[in-house]
């Protein structure tokens, strides 16, 4: 079950979109969240009447899915599949401010799109594509299930083309919120000091990222998507060890195949010591690497680290940025992503050469 | 090689008319609606847009949960809980350890219930945080997986209205290519002020009871529930010997792509699905017997579903009816709440009413079944569930072969 990633459209906090750079100028942040840098305009994506009732969340949406689909060259894909942990969150506050008034006279548009599958069902719209079409709302598993579902389809054949990303979107009301909840760093933190501080929470991010997952391989194919896993409150560190072996097995690889593991760590003192367990039992001389102080934390950030992948593996460079350890590897033919969200949802994101 | 068989042995629902599959079917036999006023939402909109609400407090959920009353739990997800529980427990999931069980939730508005009336302490205080996390539409799904010890996957599906249709899809999918065994695979969703504002504000709500495929239907009566079924691969039964309760054969997931909240005159979508679930199935049009239409009784749905039916069985018309005016409309838990209603036709050899059904549409040649019909045949149902954004499914459910019955 694998994919080849033939195109790809990231909006992000780094400066990611309509760019054939490569992370070449890295984007710092020291305030509130790592916010995306989005295009200058809409207009080439989006129809301007449309997109003016369009929300933040939903234009990047659509801008990222045009961008992919144009990179691959693939105008009506088989199927259209998006995983976002909240969906619009602008939206859904949009209501929440003045729901307890119950008025009658609530404009509907931010009902509308505050429904999870907005981003998907108006990706289809703009393509006038009648085909699967499904969204996924899992928190750290959003984008994952997005993932599995594409693999499924195109190996049970009813897709050659998918369009799968994963979405989600940071407000200055949302953040205050979630900080109460203990999500977030007090204070203000730069996003390249992320491991340097030994304090609860991570900095909260944002991002927009669909891929072209095609059974057929092309010229200009980034890499390989070999296989997705989530694990759900695994009961012990064996548990994760075993189902990494085991993933690697039916991929017909070892641990030594695996160049370089792209981890989730985020700064959260409270559970990065998972990661430095995982990579301690079973990639103690690998070359480590990580993401989530280029782009933030948010349920979907596996999509920045799947994009990192492709091109890492793609360009066979490795931004020295992502680095934790001193290790390096010769030539990149396999990653593995790591990514767990509060010990609960765990993920493995196989990736290699075209 | 023939594709695994997906079998249904578990059945766990609580709408409006009924907290478990007894009530539900004894409301179903003698055409009680749970429509009504609103008794347990608070908003201003109570004496003015009736509802199906599950017939409980929040304290009552809990106690059909079998949970002690606990801080940080939505009605969204005890309502959950007590579904899935039941359907778990009438597969007697937990008798067979070995099995791979995976649990595929869906909901729209998650754990909105608690977040609209704690969003106020969210902005200014502390005193409310337990349930900022859990207003999101995993919190209910993780709290079900805790509970039943669901562990070998778990994800949560929203695509509006057909949410718990394509969890059902998935499910399926997934035994199919042999990466589980069982599913417990469903929906959730609790009434709030949040989804009942904002459909009202979109004029797509009856103040009277829904009428479904009628010239005279006003729009839709919303309501609340969760359902779940238990789906197992061929080789999980047979092992097990448990009773089957039907046979999911056909399922079809399409994109209208026509408008974010309108559905598209022809139907599209809806013929696409219901085409899919259909050749999937390998049936023919008179293999089915019954048509459950998502049938919201909008001006819009109607005359599109309808068409896209007349477009797919052409003259051969099999008995249709919505069974919303018994339920309302339960959003995301429609799909698996009327894959359950469907399913009770197989089981009963009966066919639900369309109720509040007085005059044709205009625009269709046929109109749905009228009263109850008893003692009658029920081989194959078709069951559709479309959601805003044009995400629309339909699922083929079927009567369960004798020669696996005969093998066990």
């Amino acid at each position: 079950m694998s994919a080849f990633i033939n195109g790809i459209g990231l909006i992000s906090p780094q400066k990611t979109a309509e760019t054939n750079d490569f992370l070449k100028e890295i984007m710092e942040y020291d305030d509130d969240y790592l916010k995306c840098i989005e295009p200058a305009s809409y207009k080439p994506y989006i129809d301007p009447i449309q997109s003016r009732r369009m929300s933040r969340l939903i234009k990047m949406g659509i801008a990222s899915a045009k961008m992919c689909l144009n990179e691959a060259g693939c105008g009506n894909p088989d199927a259209i599949i998006t995983g976002t942990g909240l969906g619009s969150v602008e939206d859904t506050e949009k209501i929440l401010g003045t729901i307890h008034l119950d008025q009658p006279f609530l404009n509907p548009t931010p009902f509308m799109q505050s429904t999870y599958n907005t981003i998907s069902s108006q990706i289809a719209i703009q393509l006038k594509c009648n085909s699967y079409n499904s969204t996924y709302v899992h928190r750290s598993f959003s984008f994952e299930s997005c993932l599995q579902d594409a693999l499924l389809q195109i190996k049970e054949g009813t897709a050659r083309n998918v369009l799968a990303g994963g979405i989600d979107e940071m407000t200055l009301n949302h953040l205050s919120i979630t900080r109460r909840s203990g999500h977030w760093k007090k204070g203000h933190v730069r996003n390249l000091d992320m491991l340097k501080w030994d304090s609860p929470g991570s900095l909260a991010g944002e991002g927009s990222a669909y891929f072209l997952l095609s059974a057929d391989k092309k010229d200009e194919s980034y890499a390989c998507l070999r296989d997705v896993k989530t694990l759900y409150k695994p009961s012990s560190q064996n548990e994760i060890l075993n189902r990494v072996t085991s993933m690697l097995a039916v991929s017909e690889l070892t641990l030594e195949d695996i160049d370089l593991v792209l981890l989730g760590i985020n700064g959260d003192n409270r559970t990065d010591h998972l990661y430095y367990e995982f990579t301690g039992s079973l990639f103690p001389a690998t070359p480590l690497a990580y993401y989530k102080h280029l782009c933030g934390e948010y349920y979907t950030a596996n999509g920045f680290a799947l994009w990192l992948s492709a091109n890492i593996l793609k360009r066979q460079n490795v931004p020295s940025i992502l680095y934790i350890n001193n290790d390096r590897p010769q030539q990149v033919h396999n990653i593995l992503i790591y990514n767990q969200y509060y010990n609960a949802n765990h993920s493995l994101i196989l990736v290699s050469v075209a | 090689m023939m594709p695994r068989r997906i079998f249904v042995t578990g059945l766990g629902i609580i709408t409006g008319i009924g907290n478990n599959l007894a009530e539900t079917k004894d409301s179903l036999l003698h055409l009680r609606s749970g429509i009504g006023k609103i008794r347990f939402l608070e908003t201003n909109l109570r004496d003015e847009i009736p509802v199906s609400e599950v017939k409980c407090s929040l304290e009552e959920c809990f106690s059909l949960a079998c949970l002690p009353l606990t801080e940080g739990y939505s009605r969204n997800a005890l309502l959950g809980i007590i579904a899935a529980k039941q359907a778990f427990n009438n597969a007697r999931v937990g008798d067979f350890p070995a099995l791979s069980t995976g649990l595929i939730s869906s909901t729209t508005v998650g754990g909105m219930d608690r977040c609209e009336l704690y969003y106020e302490d969210f902005l200014t205080n502390d005193t409310r945080n337990i349930y900022i996390d859990s207003y999101d539409c995993a919190d209910s799904t993780e709290k079900i997986a805790d509970i039943l010890k669901i562990k070998d996957y778990i994800t949560t599906i929203s695509t509006a209205c057909s949410s718990s249709a394509n969890a059902i899809q998935l499910g399926a999918r997934m035994i199919r290519n042999g990466d589980l065994d069982c599913v417990l695979a469903g929906g959730t969703e609790s009434l709030t002020k949040f989804h009942l504002n904002g459909f009202n504000a979109l004029k797509i709500l009856d103040k009277e009871p829904c009428k479904p495929f009628d010239e005279k239907r006003n729009g839709i009566n919303l309501g609340e529930g969760a359902a779940y079924i238990v789906l197992e691969s061929e080789e999980s039964v047979l092992q097990s010997g448990k009773p089957l309760i039907c046979e999911l054969t056909g399922w079809g997931n399409s994109c209208e792509a026509f408008h974010q909240t309108a559905s598209s005159p022809d139907g599209i979508g809806a013929y696409l699905a219901m085409k899919k679930a259909l050749e999937m199935s390998g049936l023919n049009i008179d293999d089915i017997d019954y048509i459950n239409a998502h049938g919201t009784g909008t001006d819009n749905n109607d005359i599109s579903e309808g068409r896209a039916i007349e477009k797919l069985f052409g003259s051969e018309i099999p008995p249709v009816s919505s069974t919303k005016p018994y339920t309302g409309h339960t959003t995301s838990a429609a799909g698996a709440t009327e894959a359950i209603i469907s399913i009770l036709c197989l089981l009963e050899h009966v066919i639900w009413p369309n109720l509040n059904f007085t005059e044709p549409m205009k625009e269709l040649n046929f109109t749905p079944v009228k009263k109850l019909l008893s003692e009658t045949r029920v081989r194959n149902v078709i069951t559709n569930s479309f959601g805003f954004g044009g995400n629309d499914t339909s699922l083929i459910f079927s009567q369960p072969p004798f020669t696996l019955h005969r093998s066990l």
